[in-house]
């Protein structure tokens, strides 16, 4: 909402020494979210005169028509001014800038030749003032609003200020002069003339046409319809400057006087009203359900298609208006419409809340209605409406007709010490009635041996005041949040991290000390990105819910994997030259679909059964928590040292195999098996499994999908699932036992058949040794000279102890025979 | 050379006079002083104290002295030896440092050479600055709660009081899940892992939750669809909004250190009432920008307040909605965006920074910001 500080003025005695930053500041305070205070016209300097335009000669030798135009700015001479606007004839008021003055932007004005000719001045528009957006045109005053050579910054109200109010949805009263204007008067503690309140001086009604009929055939929804008649109404009657200026000051645009008329008194009481052309009415205006099929052409002139959801006006035709929201095109007011009808009504928030989500459509009626408009305003705002209607436009009043239904009493009860309890400060019984008061409750007080119960009515402008809890923060508000003391409560002991949220912790930090930087991508994946991943149609990857409105229909799906954000995050800093990379990401994936149609919906006025919660745990799709990573380039940089190196598919099973230790996974737990991930290059990747369970992959990414992506060849990824590594992981790690004899080490080098892969050569070597064996590891592979075609050499480095004595040589030797006979019954190898 | 027992007068054998000795010490101690390394040390070890060295030849004359002149002999012979083996283990001391003293000069290096082969990566700072919020409330007691990201729209909406029709639901645009209807949405807040924890932990309760969300807004420089957040939450008896005040005062000067000051600033949250507005006081121009064209603050927009978070008094309605008794227990609640604490805190001045996944902008951070 953005209200002048001028019309604040006229509703509130605000000390006449207040700026626009000191009222700004005492409604923050009290809870109105003044985003902004600006001047009208900031920038502009120097005089702006009213100027009556005498003379107009189209110039056409120019790339554009031009105008010089002879203006009357009130001296002996006119002055001659160059013009590219066309929205005046000769005889309008003009606002003129002279030579010397400064618009907003920095721009003085100079009499300067231009199109041939000099140009004493400038005539302006709205927005050259800084007044307005409006450049449609310049600025034409209505005759009689001023007189060539007048002041026009006074006219046009330059140099007001202009409050510009964010309004919560609970504060819908706030949305007008009124209730802004008693939330001045509430924080300056005076007293505040409620413009409703105003004697109504409206003529009795003519009689000589019959107001129209209307009706409610749904007075759930709409409990409140007055429908007022007026005739004879100049459609040519200007709007006067002060209703200009009010209406540009709060953000719209000047239309014409019946319109205008509508807006102000919106604008000043906060009630929506909608003026039809009565001509084009037929029949009993009456509020109803629209009927399925319906349609109705809007003033926005969009074709909307009705559903019984929808609450409508409507004549005997059909319908007229969307309730609440906007009228049609069909009954809309015109510059020749003469005879009015003037809806003012009350309707129920949700439903037109409802309307605005399903049309798309917010208008400044309907934000009002949905937050809740003063249930008894809708006749008092017609009549204003009326009273300016003959006053600025000369109609003839024929009276009105209305429906209306009972109105609730809301009656809160609260205990006076209640506001106290909740704020933790003292506030004492007489100040919680008397703040409740100036926020127009009724409060009567009932003492009784439970102490001072009161019993609330809330003013009908203040649908929000339903509970104990909104009376408390009315009071705590007004007090004043700022005097609110600091305390700390004091919560039980605590538990600390959980183990799943330690693991995520220590695998982060353990990545990023290991040279690896985390990203946060976006989890929007689309069927493309599956496929550049050349996952099989039945990939559980693919198996993704969709959103219904995602913000671009190229990325519709939910990922199922984290690997498509981190090729677009890798494609990023390849692109911005960065490609050595070594990226890893942390963060849920979504596995399964959502049915369109299961909703549970359990009420909120106690808790759910277990049964309805189980139900909308079942209705989410999975969210296990994964990890993943990402090399392109060197892993260990060139420098001075050297070349650097080149990450390869063992720093990915290496990386994977780091964070299944990080979370306390013993290493002879893991087993590393050859993959078959069709993202990955077919003999270049692993699966890894724990106790039988795959926590992941890892390898060299397939260089198909690399060549598409536009990655460095020899790329590697890993992903695994940190759920299931968190499952398997041990929190408390029991000690080690180990001998402190002394080590033996023998090195052992077998040749075996290239297919033979070293896991199992490790594992035979294992075996055959026995107890005695502490570590096997491998330190060479081999192929080439002495070594048979399609034969490998493995050479294994091994370290023997025994937990109670000193090896003897013999023994040693006696287990490498061991060795190598179980190698060769296992596998064919021989000793090298 | 003489034999065994042949009695000489020991003034007769001229190797053994006292001259002669000290004839031979003077000539040890000036070859070993010459020695320049261990190698003309070694030399002259040789020529001076070896096997046939003179002091050695001289010593095995002493065998063939009249007893009554061995021993007079032998103690000149003994200290000439003691003194030349003196000379050679001092001169060698030195020797061996100039020695090593020389190697090492040898061995020295440029130590300005880049030594940066394994540079430590770096932790997103909206995940550090997560933790380091955390760990704030974990030294209170809070534990840390979690929810899922696609999340039940009752959790989301209903149960925080925000009815189906209410503006609440359009105030901030929700991605729903597979279709409009479905009672599945992104978590459009923090707030469903308030009713979570309600739902599964005893009272009193005190967690925090940090975590992802999500709006339908464009990323651009300062809204992005993926978002952070983290969200506090406390049942208990007897609460107040001073304690809220308290928690949040106690969270800023973790956060942003001593002297910070904070503001509540009445607003309106569904599931709070009262509902308030968290606000900093600029801590880079502390309100002077405000009305000074001549001093504009980029921090705050010289409005000398930089708004946090939201927070309040959970709404006893929230409470109804998961069971618990409003008439025993009251609850505060508050949430703050991470991205915009990483904003102002440590002064990012585009959101696109920080979803991008470039790593120059998370490997300045380091591992923690
Ligand atoms: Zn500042």
């Amino acid at each position: 909402m953005r209200i002048s500080l001028s019309w604040i003025r006229e509703l509130v005695d605000v000390p006449a020494n207040a700026t626009g930053r000191d009222v700004a500041a005492r409604l923050i305070s009290a809870g109105l979210e003044v985003e902004s205070v600006e001047n009208v016209g900031e920038g502009l300097s120097g005089p702006i005169i009213v100027g009556r335009v005498h003379e107009i000669e189209e110039l056409t030798d120019f790339k554009k028509p031009i105008r010089w135009c002879q203006v009357d700015i009130g001296g002996d001479e006119p002055s001659g001014i160059i013009c590219g606007a066309r929205n005046f004839v000769e005889g309008d008021l003009v606002v003129v800038a002279p030579p010397g003055t400064t618009l907003p932007g920095d721009f003085t004005i100079t009499a300067r030749k231009t199109y041939d000719h000099v140009s004493n001045g400038m005539i302006c528009s709205e927005r050259e003032l800084g007044l307005g957006e409006d450049h449609a045109g310049i600025i034409v005053l209505a005759e009689g609003t001023a007189a060539p050579g007048d002041d026009a910054a006074a006219v046009l109200g330059v140099g007001d200020e202009i409050l510009d109010i964010a309004i919560t949805p609970d504060r819908g009263y706030a949305l007008s002069a009124r209730g802004i204007g008693r939330e001045v008067a509430i924080a300056y503690q005076i007293a505040f003339d409620d413009p409703v309140d105003r004697p109504e001086e409206l003529p009795a009604p003519a009689q000589d046409r019959a107001p129209n009929a209307c009706a409610s055939d749904d007075l759930a929804s709409c409990p409140l319809f007055t429908l007022r008649t007026i005739t004879d109404f100049d459609p040519s009657a200007p709007t006067p400057q002060w209703m200009v200026n009010r209406l540009r000051d709060s953000g719209m645009r000047s239309v014409s006087l019946a319109v205008d008329i509508t807006n102000y008194v919106m604008l000043e009481l906060g009630q929506p009203l909608h003026a039809f052309d009565l001509d084009s009415l037929q029949g009993t205006v009456r509020v109803d359900r629209a009927q399925p099929g319906e349609v109705l052409e809007t003033i926005d002139h969009v074709e909307r298609k009705l559903g019984n959801d929808d609450l409508t006006i409507r004549d005997d035709r059909g319908p007229i208006g969307l309730a609440g929201t906007m009228g049609g095109a069909d009954t809309e007011i015109s510059d020749t419409t003469t005879n009015i009808a003037l809806e003012a009504a009350f309707f129920e928030a949700s439903i037109v809340a409802r309307m605005g989500r399903r049309h798309r459509l917010s208008s400044e009626a309907s934000r009002r209605f949905e937050r809740g408009i003063d249930r008894t305003l809708a006749p008092v705002a017609s009549a204003r409406a009326t009273e300016l209607l003959i006053k600025l436009g000369g109609g003839r009043y024929q009276g009105m007709t209305a429906v209306e239904a009972p109105m609730d009493t809301r009656v809160i009860t609260m205990a006076a010490s209640h506001p106290e309890a909740v704020a933790g400060m003292p506030i004492d019984a007489e100040r919680v009635v008397s703040t409740l008061e100036s926020v127009g409750c009724a409060v009567t007080s009932n003492i009784d041996a439970h102490g001072n119960q009161l019993s609330v009515e809330p003013p009908a402008w203040r649908p929000d005041l339903t509970d104990p809890a909104d009376l408390v923060e009315e009071v705590v508000r007004l007090v004043g949040y700022e005097n609110l003391p600091s305390t700390l409560p004091t919560a039980p002991a605590g538990h600390g991290r959980t183990w799943a949220q330690r693991v995520r912790r220590r695998v982060g930090a353990v990545l990023a000390a290991r040279g690896m930087t985390e990203v946060l991508t976006y989890p929007f994946v689309s069927q493309t990105e599956h496929d550049a991943l050349r996952w099989n149609d039945d990939d559980p990857r693919r198996d993704v819910p969709r959103l219904a409105n995602p913000l671009s229909d190229e990325q519709p799906l939910l990922r199922g994997s984290l690997l498509p954000g981190l090729i677009a995050a890798a494609q990023r800093n390849v692109g911005r030259g960065t490609t050595d990379l070594s990226i890893f990401e942390l963060g849920s994936i979504f596995r399964g679909s959502v049915s369109a149609t299961e909703s549970v919906r359990p009420g909120v006025h106690a808790r759910p059964s277990d049964q309805e919660w189980d139900a909308l745990q079942d209705l989410l799709p999975q969210q296990p928590m994964h990890i993943a990573a990402l090399w392109t380039g060197a892993g260990e940089p060139r420098g001075w040292w050297g070349t650097g190196r080149t990450t390869q598919w063992t720093d990915a099973i290496e990386a994977l195999l780091v964070i299944a230790e990080s979370a306390g996974i013993d290493p002879d737990r893991i087993t590393v098996e050859p993959g078959s991930d069709p993202g990955f290059h077919p003999g270049r990747q692993a699966r890894v499994l724990v106790d039988g369970t795959r926590i992941g992959h890892a390898g060299e990414i397939h260089p198909g999908v690399l060549e598409n992506a536009g990655l460095p060849a020899r790329s590697c990824a890993m992903e695994a699932d940190l759920d299931a590594i968190t499952a398997l992981g041990v929190d408390a790690r029991p000690a080690p036992v180990f001998s402190t004899h002394p080590v033996a080490k023998e090195d052992i080098a077998l040749v075996v058949s290239a297919d033979v892969s070293a896991d199992r050569v490790a594992a035979s070597i294992r075996q055959g040794a026995g107890e005695l064996l502490e570590d096997v590891t491998l330190f060479d592979v081999y192929e080439g000279d002495q070594v048979p075609d399609g034969h490998k050499s493995l050479a294994f480095a091994l370290r023997f102890r025994a937990p109670d004595r000193t090896l003897e040589a013999e023994e040693l030797a006696g287990v490498r025979v061991a060795i190598v006979e179980q190698c060769a019954s296992d596998l064919g190898a021989r000793l090298r | 050379m003489s034999g065994p027992n042949t009695n000489f007068d020991p003034k007769q054998v001229s190797a053994l006079s006292a001259e002669a000795v000290d004839q031979m010490v003077a000539e040890a101690v000036a070859a070993i002083a010459a020695a320049g390394d261990l190698d003309e040390l070694k030399a002259a070890r040789l020529a001076h104290s070896g096997d046939r060295s003179p002091i050695a030849l001289a010593n095995r004359e002493i065998g063939a002295l009249p007893p009554a002149a061995k021993a007079d002999a032998g103690k000149r012979v003994g200290q000439a030896r003691a003194q030349v083996k003196k000379a050679l283990e001092d001169r060698e001391v030195v020797l061996i440092a100039e020695r090593d003293e020389q190697v090492m000069r040898a061995e020295a290096v440029d130590v300005t050479l880049p030594a940066n082969r394994r540079p430590l990566g770096g932790r997103h700072p909206l995940t550090t600055l997560m933790e380091r919020m955390s760990d704030v409330f974990i030294s209170m007691g809070y534990d840390i709660a979690e929810g899922p990201e696609a999340e039940a729209e009752w959790a989301n909406f209903d149960a925080l009081n925000v009815p189906p029709d209410h503006p609440a639901r359009t105030m901030q645009d929700t991605f729903y899940v597979e279709s409009p209807d479905s009672g599945v949405v992104l978590r459009t807040q923090t707030s469903p892992i308030q009713i979570r924890a309600m739902l599964d932990r005893e009272l009193p309760i005190y967690v925090v939750a940090p975590g992802r969300v999500y709006r339908t807004d464009e990323l651009d420089a300062t809204h992005t669809p993926v978002f952070h957040q983290i969200e506090g939450l406390a049942v208990d008896e007897g609460l107040t909004m001073a304690d809220l005040k308290g928690t949040l005062d106690h969270l800023a000067t973790q956060m942003f250190g001593e002297g910070i000051v904070t503001r509540l600033r009445p607003s309106y949250f569904p599931f709070t009432e009262p509902s308030a507005e968290v606000d900093l006081e600029c801590f880079v121009c502390e309100g002077a920008s405000v009305g000074d064209p001549s001093r504009p603050c980029r921090t705050c927009g010289s409005e000398g307040w930089i708004e946090w978070g939201g927070c309040g008094m959970v709404n006893p309605r929230v409470l109804q909605a998961v069971g618990i008794d409003t008439e025993k227990y009251r609850g505060f609640a508050f949430g703050m965006g991470i991205e915009r604490t990483l904003m102002f805190r440590n002064g990012v001045t585009d959101m696109r920074d920080m979803v991008e996944g470039d790593v120059r902008f998370t490997q300045a951070f380091g591992v923690d910001v």
